[in-house]
């Protein structure tokens, strides 16, 4: 399921080479990290920026909604700010809540969401491959980049592994739902710890075969040039456009 | 900002440590474990019924591959989550990064080789320590995110709450994190006890043998381990005057401000001295302490369930 090509076609993405794409995206979500919740402003600019980037990257919807379930835990914890927070009290609907609370619930919901959005924007729009591509040229060291594409390679492959030794634990009478059943089903992990490194030496024995060096070769792909950077500064500088503007309507209101 | 800053030298300094040994072996076999790391956490153990928790797995990767190499695999499932999987975001990645991989490993390897150095040099005294361990690491990631949330948060929740509500519901996550760390560390070791670095200097006679964990040993330091980390804890809670931390919500602290933060720092210590030995200091102590009791009954409980079997008390051991 990882490993299916993702679309990778229309005007934005053929220009943008991976390595712009990456630092567009950390550049937004920096911006977004440092803007204080009550710039409320600013973060209307935002998600007008998030949802004409998303539209015009042509991302399908349902693919960040179900990236959206991650938030989960993030909501709930804004959910209880307002509630266990200390400091000013307001009414809601009848309910006492923290002021001081439901400002910083709603940053950790806005922020969060945002990040997620545009994580899943890029990872939806830009195969794994080229992500790796793009981390690379930013310089991230070869040992990791080695370690994440063969991480991402075999995860799918692991992943089913351990999921068939599940369905024979199941024919063979085991209910691997309840907390007794942890043991066989640590063993199995265990025992796929125990595969996993056999298949890293083969792996490695093969990768050795074909000429390994210790670093991923470069796919011939296009650098990134001013074109690039100039598209790939948009969003950040909107993102700085909206935080300008958060603060000036804050700071006279 | 700053949290990402400390995640990269952390990283950073541990590739440093790599140097020495063989890389170019080490990339492609830590490549495919670190895809084993990552399954392992997809696949959800059980709780109980309906709910269920899964693995961080930091500890149990440091164990298995050593220090550096582990904190480097766990660093890179945390942030190929973020970047290509889109699980997690790209807000707090170096937030996560820390919590998640640096703490987890570097805390829980450091655990790890504490208890080695108590217990005997044997496959019962490796399984026991990952137990210890990876149960501390869990603990140890929720203690960094109640100090990060001091410095960094701007959400006025007094310090105690988050820190008493993380490190407590993060007790009991690393109560079932060190059962599953550990009998997976045992059934490697059952198989190719050569795989497990945190195991390399045991010789081969020191190997042979079933794994025999005395229950009610592993349970007794177990509860040491937590009271200490209790006590501890909770007299750091309660230095952390209440004053503080209204500075750091009505200035807006945000994470930038590194300066601030070392005279946060210093005020925390400066409050410690003073309010330390108070008895306000002892009675959260003791109620910390309770805390941990009932904690480690409900994990007790639920270790002999786990373990099941109808024999005798004195009999039963982890195998």
């Amino acid at each position: 399921m990882f490993f299916a090509d993702r679309a990778d076609h229309g005007p934005l993405q053929d220009g943008l080479a991976p390595e712009a794409r990456i630092i567009a995206a950390i550049g937004f979500v920096g911006v977004v990290a440092f803007t204080p919740p009550r710039w409320a402003a600013a973060f209307a600019v935002y998600t007008l920026v998030v949802v004409g980037a998303v539209g015009a990257l042509g991302v399908s919807p349902t693919a960040i909604l179900r990236r959206l379930t991650v938030l989960g835990p993030f909501l709930v914890l804004a959910l209880l700010l307002p509630v266990i927070g200390t400091g000013d009290r307001m009414s809601v609907l009848g309910v006492a809540l923290s002021v001081d609370g439901l400002w910083s619930g709603w940053g950790i919901a806005a922020k969060g969401t945002i990040g997620t959005v545009i994580s899943a924007a890029l990872a939806g729009t830009t195969p794994t491959a080229r992500i790796l591509l793009g981390l690379q040229r930013l310089r991230v060291p070869a040992l990791m980049i080695t370690i994440a594409a063969l991480m991402i390679r075999y995860v799918g492959l692991i992943g089913d592994d351990m999921a068939r030794m599940r369905t024979a634990m199941i024919m063979r009478g085991h209910d691997p739902r309840w907390i007794w059943q942890l043991r066989p089903l640590a063993r199995s992990a265990g025992a796929s710890f125990v595969r996993s490194f056999e298949r890293g030496e083969r792996v490695h024995a093969a990768m050795l075969a074909r000429g390994f060096t210790g670093s991923m070769p470069e796919l011939g792909d296009r650098r990134a040039g001013w074109r690039d950077w100039f598209l790939a500064s948009i969003g950040p500088m909107l993102a700085a456009a909206g935080l300008a503007i958060g603060w000036y309507v804050e700071a006279w209101s | 900002m700053v949290s990402a800053g400390l995640a990269a030298s952390a990283v950073t300094i541990a590739m440093r440590r790599l140097r020495h040994t063989a890389t170019e072996r080490l990339a492609p076999i830590a490549g495919v474990t670190g895809a084993f790391v990552f399954a392992a956490q997809m696949i959800n153990f059980p709780i109980a019924a309906g709910t269920s928790g899964h693995l961080i797995g930091g500890a149990l990767a440091a164990i298995l591959l050593g220090r550096s190499l582990g904190l480097i695999v766990a660093t890179v499932v945390v942030v190929s989550q973020a970047l290509v999987f889109a699980d997690g975001g790209l807000t707090a990645i170096g937030i996560n990064v820390i919590n998640l991989a640096v703490v987890p490993t570097l805390g829980g390897y450091t655990v790890f080789s504490l208890v080695r150095r108590v217990l005997p040099a044997s496959k019962s005294g490796v399984v026991a320590a990952t137990g210890l361990a990876s149960g501390a690491s869990v603990v140890l990631g929720a203690m960094a995110f109640s100090l990060e949330w001091l410095f960094g948060a701007t959400a006025p929740v007094p310090f105690d709450t988050v820190f008493g509500a993380m490190v407590g519901v993060h007790l009991l996550i690393g109560v079932g994190e060190g059962i599953v760390s550990a009998l997976v560390v045992s059934s490697v070791l059952a198989a190719r006890p050569d795989l497990v670095a945190g195991a390399r200097d045991l010789s081969r006679s020191q190997l042979r043998g079933p794994v025999r964990v005395p229950l009610r040993a592993l349970v007794m330091s177990g509860v040491l381990i937590a009271v200490t980390l209790a006590g501890v804890a909770s007299q750091f809670a309660s230095s952390a005057p209440d004053g503080l931390e209204r500075v750091v919500v009505d200035e807006g602290l945000a994470p930038t401000a590194a300066a601030s933060a070392s005279s946060l720092g210093s005020g925390l210590f400066a409050g410690y001295a003073t309010r330390g030995v108070d008895n306000a200091g002892l009675s959260l102590a003791v109620a910390g302490v309770s805390g941990v009791v009932l904690i480690m009954l409900v994990g007790w409980g639920l270790l002999s369930a786990t373990l099941g079997g109808r024999a005798a008390p004195s009999r039963r051991v982890l195998r």
